[in-house]
């Protein structure tokens, strides 16, 4: 291998084939056909490509450009949940999903929990990663504190809080509470008030250090020079926060709050675990109310339907998302 | 910036170590209570250690047998979602950055397309798809739903584009062929950002819980997350055996994370952005 290598290094500092071949790998270059390595190069760029990407292409096209379609045709029929066993039904799923006052109020708790969690899962974000990187020292500690817990499994932090931590009285918030002087009693997970709250709590513990590390990378990547002629200036730490790094975070703040946006949207596995959507519904998210349809329901043609109603609200986030960054990207290439 | 003790940096410093110990509690909690007798698990006021320590809830949950079950479909399916992952999508990439031919950029164009479309809205219809394929309760049900990753494909023709084409052409010149290129002096020129999307991949895959459970039925072809989910109930209300569990089936991906946290950092924060 290591000798492939060195040769190749050789042959392309060494040999005037480097320069033919580079003009041939550009467009429509006259070169007549094997006359030259540069021809043979060509002829290399050309070779394999499709076999390079079929197997990539037969996986995605299995397992999702099929389902993608096939969903389509599932959300007009009314098959059970081998997909068998109904009738074509037109558009009656659909409509029958607009009139559901359960797709309506798990659409509604989907996005109130993304409105609940997103500010805080991006302030929290930035502020982590303003102290660590102010601090600069013990990086390992806050790393490790900080974004531990977003490498645990969601059946783990959601057993964890659903068992330890939220239970009446003797759960640990309860007695962290306590132990302040305050004597709550609080349902965190059975009382309809408190409910979501609770998940935008454990949500934000659990997930805060994804946003935290984007944040930490972007403000090692603001250029030190900045800093220092603004302390030539004169200018104090405040001032400094106000004027270049908090601008300088700007596009990363853009990225960072449509990616929470998407996953916000798409919660299903804490809510299933701590409160599998109760109490009465009330937590109950789009995703789990696509569960209960085609996989507890049977009814997979009815569930299709209501998961391509969750795919046109991902699209949109996800069109807007591209609108802006283009813009962006076109006023920053002026 | 100075390394000096302001007062202001302090302070800095106190509420850093306010919010560490906040976000360290809830798993010091878990781990004092997997620690106490069974008996002492639900006691008020709080206590962080019980009359004894003891290991009993982990011996019980050892002994119980389908956490180690758990743990070996967990890992099987990650290690193998991942190698597939970054083959297929390290192939297709170079396919798509290296090569000419008639549709590259239409296809290319329906890969990207699929950035779009999450997996969860795809649950109906590829579970059916599942069922008909018979591989319901089946590694490879669980696997291949999540190797082909439009995203992964991105990040990495990007990071073939800004690769020089020189050292390849030479090695044409030299008559290497097409696979051999790609296999002896493409993948290992990519190893960091290959280490990116492996650990990017992994990570996302030993933790993931919707597909997993959904596929699998079959308690002894459970992942780790899924399984204890499942018989959550049958724990009755023996804590200290619950977070047992819930510690042991939290520890393997923070012990890599504690011996590779630099790697994992930076895959991560790369990943992160960069598949946007």
């Amino acid at each position: 291998m290591s000798a492939i290598r060195s040769a190749a290094g050789e042959a392309a500092v060494s040999a005037p084939a480097g320069a033919t071949v580079r003009t041939s790998a550009g467009p429509a270059v006259n070169t007549p056909a094997g006359a030259s390595p540069g021809a043979a190069v060509r002829r290399h760029w050309s070779e394999h490509g499709l076999v390079f990407i079929a197997p990539f292409l037969l996986v995605y096209g299995l397992f999702l450009l099929w389902p993608l379609l096939s969903g389509i045709g599932m959300s007009l029929r009314s098959d059970n949940i081998a997909g068998t066993g109904g009738e074509f039904i037109g558009l009656d799923n659909y409509a029958e999903a607009l009139q559901d006052a359960g797709v309506w109020s798990s659409l509604w708790n989907t996005v109130w929990f993304t409105v609940l969690s997103t500010v805080p899962l991006v302030v929290t974000g930035l502020v982590l990663a303003l102290l660590a990187h102010h601090l600069s020292c013990v990086q390992w500690l806050w790393r490790l504190s900080w974004f531990a817990p977003f490498l645990l499994p969601s059946g783990v932090v959601g057993l964890l809080f659903l068992w330890v931590i939220y239970p009446s009285d003797f759960g640990f918030a309860d007695q962290a509470l306590a132990s302040l002087g305050l004597h709550p009693g609080i349902g965190w997970l059975t009382d309809e008030r408190y409910a979501m709250l609770s998940i935008v709590l454990t949500t934000v513990w659990w997930t805060v250090g994804f946003n935290f590390l984007l944040y930490l990378a972007a403000l090692q990547a603001i250029p030190r020079h900045l800093y220092e002629a603004a302390a030539l200036d004169g200018a104090g730490p405040r001032h400094r926060l106000r004027h270049i790094t908090l601008p300088m975070l700007r596009t990363t703040t853009g990225v960072i709050v449509v990616l929470q946006i998407l996953a916000s949207l798409k919660i299903f596995d804490q809510v299933y675990i701590m409160t599998g959507g109760g109490p009465d519904d009330a937590t109950r998210p789009i995703l789990q109310y696509v569960y209960q349809a085609g996989f507890t329901g049977y009814r997979i043609g009815y569930a299709s339907a209501v998961s391509y109603v969750f795919f046109a609200l991902i699209l949109i986030v996800s069109l807007v998302h591209l609108r802006l960054s283009r813009r962006t990207r076109e006023e920053n290439a002026r | 910036m100075s390394p000096r003790w302001t007062l202001g940096r302090l302070t800095l410093l106190v509420i850093a170590l306010a919010l560490v110990a906040l976000w360290v509690l809830p798993i010091a909690w878990a781990v004092a209570t997997s620690l106490k007798p069974e008996s002492e698990t639900a006691k008020t006021p709080l206590e962080w250690i019980g009359s004894t320590l003891t290991l009993e809830a982990y011996r019980q949950v050892w002994k119980s047998g389908d956490l180690t079950q758990w743990l070996v479909n967990s890992a099987y399916t990650s290690v193998m979602t991942t190698a597939l992952t970054v083959v297929l999508c390290a192939m297709a990439a170079y396919g798509f950055s290296r090569t000419e031919f008639r549709g590259r950029k239409a296809l290319y164009g329906l890969v990207l397309a699929g950035i779009m479309v999450p997996p969860q809205v795809l649950i109906a219809p590829l579970f059916a798809e599942m069922v008909q394929l018979g591989l319901v309760d089946t590694y490879w049900g669980v696997i291949l739903p999540q190797v082909a990753v439009p995203a992964m494909v991105f990040i990495l023709v990007k990071f073939f584009d800004g690769v020089p084409r020189e050292l390849e052409e030479a090695a044409f010149v030299d008559g290497a062929g097409r696979w051999r290129v790609f296999w002896t002096i493409v993948m290992p020129l990519s190893r960091p950002v290959l280490a990116a999307v492996a650990i990017f991949t992994f990570i996302s895959t030993w933790n993931n819980f919707l597909w997993p459970f959904l596929v699998t039925t079959d308690p002894n072809g459970m992942t780790l997350p899924v399984g204890l989910v499942n018989v959550q109930s049958s724990y009755g209300l023996r804590y200290a055996q619950m977070m047992a569990s819930v510690v042991i089936a939290g520890l393997p991906l923070l012990i890599v994370f504690a011996l590779f946290q630099r790697q994992i950092v930076r895959g991560v924060a790369h990943t992160g952005l960069a598949g946007q």
